[in-house]
């Protein structure tokens, strides 16, 4: 499995940390370290055959971006093939991931409405229908609750269904499903089956799409035992975790954001996955933790340079892995800052943010100086207008005020 | 040896059961003889939308033995069961299969164990129809180590992957989608086996069951739904439930057949047809007409609903049993002291099983984090006190 991290020469102790899911034969060098440089981080990538290269130049490194806000690409000229590695889009990123697990394993098939013929309504199954064939990518009528136990019940037979949700707020037709039947039929079954399908959409608050359809689906799923969740953010760890969640044995549900579809960025040529347990760490800073996941990175990114001009060095990890959380990266910046603001796009009663919290002060209440601040969506169904609609979302003016706030 | 012709009556009585040769004087060695004999069935199927098959059924003295024999331990299993609950040994939900028999045995006479069999809670005798074990059942059911779900699942959660049974579901007509997934499974590998997903009269009216057989129809899957109908949807009749009680032709486009299912030759028949038809052209639905003794499970006396003479007339008339016993002394395959003596064996082995389960210890404290993820993920939970109960969710 390979893992991707940042290696800056540091002479930290190469251990094994004992919550890591890593095959712990094939790698050798933990993920997790804390830092005390504030430096362009570059990545070494670890591959599958566990092989590392700490040497950038030689192999197509990838460079943190870390103020990747808006959708600017990069220009044509610029983005010439002189720079190893190939550009994509997130939606595209998903797709190549998607292909080359497809390509990979003949049990992968993708079930979901539109998936097929039409190309997916965000692309991301786009030319898989073509390239595949009807019986790999299923379209499904209006069906929810059906289909997603179908692919389940596939499942048990040994297939790997990715299940599509058009959007993710219509998947809560298939709670029952997702539920009963995708979280708990290993545990109940005694461990005869497994059940390793992927369920995956766009949700989050878009652009005035009305209240139905601007539904954050991670709070209600997150006490599920048995499944695991992941928010995706850029195109790299969109690929990345798209591929480790279909190889992973257990269901995987994966978060997309509508607005985060047209992202682009540079990714590698070669095969690599993200590790699914693993949170990644953005910006590495000194006063503040700032926890956050999916849309919510770029906001937050956005008020970084904001507070940064006003002196202050956030440090900025996205979680990713909304069940189970990485306490272990978490908690190294907890134990280095000793503030946390978390920002996030799920409502304040019983978001992600709420569980957070909880986990955080159960483990790491004696390294806080502040109580945390949690900054949350408005507990309100979200409104078509615009002006409203950008009120009940996290802003970035919000986090500065916050930031300023917590390292009084 | 002659092929004897009878007709099995349902409603009549038992006098009618006349062999027309002589071979009551050459007794055949019972347990392996495969002379085939034919047998109608009690009543003719009705179907929607295809051919019925047809009335004559084959078979021959062992299988009609077997029969016997399965449906007696089944019987005993059911009635242990009770006992047991009444004990306070089974807690919880227990939901009795006792006069519905007939459907498990006699579809696993048209089966092969490559075929996928999924059904709802009330799964304990299809469970032992597919290869269940007596000791599996019943540990299960106490909520013991040696249960086939070690314990985790209990009565509602039977499964059985080496023998394709896939449960054992609390939620009512929930297994349907999933049965349909498993027909689709099978025509992605294209094993050339098929999926029977068996669901209740009261689930038959569920929107997923429909949505599916939709989905079954469009893509054809080699999905048999089967609406095992005892009438009765916990405690409402079906004609309460139901604008069309004719579960058979609710699929609309997909063709139904309506068996007698307290006739296990009768099942056998269906199952068969049932298989060659998915196989060829899809999706069909079965309505096993059938009935439950107890009620809904053991907290429903089952008589608020339903009259004590309707319950004691079925037992009288057609009980699946009592029709295999009729059938094998009228064929003379073998005499009343050898019948009852297998069911005193199977009375025995049924007790035999409750000794060896209660000995099975509970399941280990740690059990109770296992087996929640296929690979752990290091994820911790702990109790109240952190040093006392700290385990990693494997």
């Amino acid at each position: 499995m390979a893992a991707i991290f940042q290696g800056v020469g540091a002479a930290a102790p190469l251990s094994s940390s004992p919550s890591n899911s890593f095959d712990s034969n094939k790698s050798v060098f933990s993920p997790r370290r804390s830092f005390s440089v504030r430096k362009r981080a570059s990545f070494a990538v670890v591959r599958s055959d566990g092989i590392v290269n700490l040497n950038p130049k030689g192999r197509s490194a990838q460079r943190l971006i870390s103020n990747a806000v808006a959708t600017k690409a990069d220009s044509p000229a610029a983005s010439s093939s002189s720079k190893p590695g190939h550009e994509l889009l997130l939606f595209e990123a998903l797709q190549e991931g998607l292909e080359e697990e497809m390509e990979r394993d003949p049990r992968v098939c993708v079930m979901g409405e539109d998936v097929g013929h039409y190309g997916g309504s965000y692309k991301v199954t786009k030319g898989l229908a073509k390239r595949f064939g009807d019986l790999r990518v299923l379209d499904t009528p209006i069906a929810e609750n059906s289909f997603t136990g179908m692919g389940i019940g596939a499942a048990m037979t040994g297939l790997r269904p990715v299940i599509e949700g058009m959007n993710m707020g219509f998947l809560l037709l298939a709670f029952n499903q997702i539920s009963n039947n995708c979280g708990m039929l290993h545990y109940t079954s005694g461990g005869q089956f497994t059940i390793p399908v992927v369920i995956r959409g766009p949700g989050g608050v878009g652009r005035q799409l009305g209240a139905e359809h601007s539904q954050r689906l991670e709070s209600y799923f997150q006490s599920i035992p048995g499944i695991q969740m992941v928010a995706c953010s850029t195109p790299y760890n969109a690929k990345g975790l798209m591929k480790a969640a279909i190889r992973s044995e257990n269901p995987v549900i994966l978060f997309e954001h509508v607005l985060l579809y047209n992202l682009k960025e540079r990714l590698p040529d070669e095969d690599y996955i993200c590790n699914l347990e693993e949170a990644e760490m953005v910006r590495p800073g000194e006063h503040v933790t700032i926890l956050t996941y999916s849309r919510m990175r770029y906001h937050v990114m956005q008020a970084a340079k904001t507070l940064v001009n006003k002196g202050y060095d956030p440090e900025v990890i996205d979680i990713r892995s909304l069940k189970p959380f990485d306490l272990h990266t978490i908690g190294n910046s907890v134990k280095k800052t000793h503030r946390v603001l978390i920002v996030e796009e799920c409502m304040r009663t019983g978001g992600i943010g709420a569980s957070l919290t909880a986990a955080i002060t159960e483990n790491f209440n004696d390294y806080l100086d502040a109580p945390i601040m949690c900054l949350s969506s408005q507990d309100v169904p979200t409104p078509y207008a615009g002006t409203l609609e950008e009120v009940t979302v996290v802003q970035p003016a919000q986090i500065v005020t916050a930031v300023e706030q917590i390292c009084q | 040896m002659a092929l004897s012709y009878l007709r099995s009556s349902s409603s009549r009585s038992a006098n009618l059961l006349r062999p027309l040769s002589s071979a009551a004087s050459l007794r055949r060695p019972i347990s392996t003889d495969t002379t085939p004999i034919t047998i109608e069935t009690s009543v003719p199927f009705t179907s929607h939308q295809c051919e019925a098959p047809s009335r004559s059924v084959e078979t021959n003295p062992s299988e009609l033995l077997t029969f016997f024999r399965d449906m007696a331990l089944m019987r005993r299993m059911e009635i242990a069961a009770d006992s047991l609950y009444k004990a306070k040994l089974i807690r919880g939900f227990c939901h009795l299969y006792d006069g519905q028999e007939a459907v498990a045995v006699g579809m696993e006479a048209a089966i092969t164990k490559k075929d996928c069999i999924i059904t709802a809670y009330r799964d304990h005798c299809t469970f032992v129809g597919r290869g269940g074990t007596l000791l599996e059942v019943f540990a299960e059911l106490m909520g013991r180590q040696a249960g086939c779900s070690k314990g985790k699942g209990g009565s509602m959660h039977f499964y059985k992957k080496d023998s394709n049974f896939y449960g054992g579901h609390g939620i009512v007509g929930a297994q349907v989608p999933l049965g349909c997934g498993l027909a689709f499974a099978q025509k992605y590998s294209k094993d050339e086996s098929v999926t029977f997903a068996l669901y209740g009269d009261g689930a038959a009216n569920q929107g997923q069951l429909f949505e599916a057989l939709n989905i079954s129809a469009l893509w054809d899957l080699p999905a048999i739904l089967v609406c095992e109908n005892n009438h009765y949807g916990m405690g409402t009749a079906e004609w309460r439930a139901a604008k069309s009680p004719a579960y058979y032709k609710r699929g609309d486009y997909v063709p139904g057949l309506k068996v007698d299912g307290m006739d296990a030759l009768a099942v056998k028949q269906a199952c068969k047809f049932a298989k060659e038809h998915a196989l060829k052209n899809g999706p069909i639905i079965l309505e096993m007409d059938t009935y439950r003794y107890h009620g809904h499970s053991m907290s429903d006396p089952g008589s608020t609903y339903r009259t004590r003479d309707e319950i004691s007339g079925i037992r009288q008339e057609r009980d699946p049993i009592e029709r295999v016993r009729k059938l094998v002394l009228s064929h003379d395959l073998a005499t009343e002291k050898e019948l009852k003596d297998i069911e005193k064996e199977v009375r025995k082995e049924v007790d035999d099983a409750i000794a060896q389960a209660k000995e099975s210890p509970m399941p280990e404290p740690s059990e109770l984090f296992s087996n929640v993820y296929a690979k752990g993920l290091g994820a911790e939970s702990f109790g109240a006190d952190r040093k006392e109960v700290r385990a990693t969710l494997a």
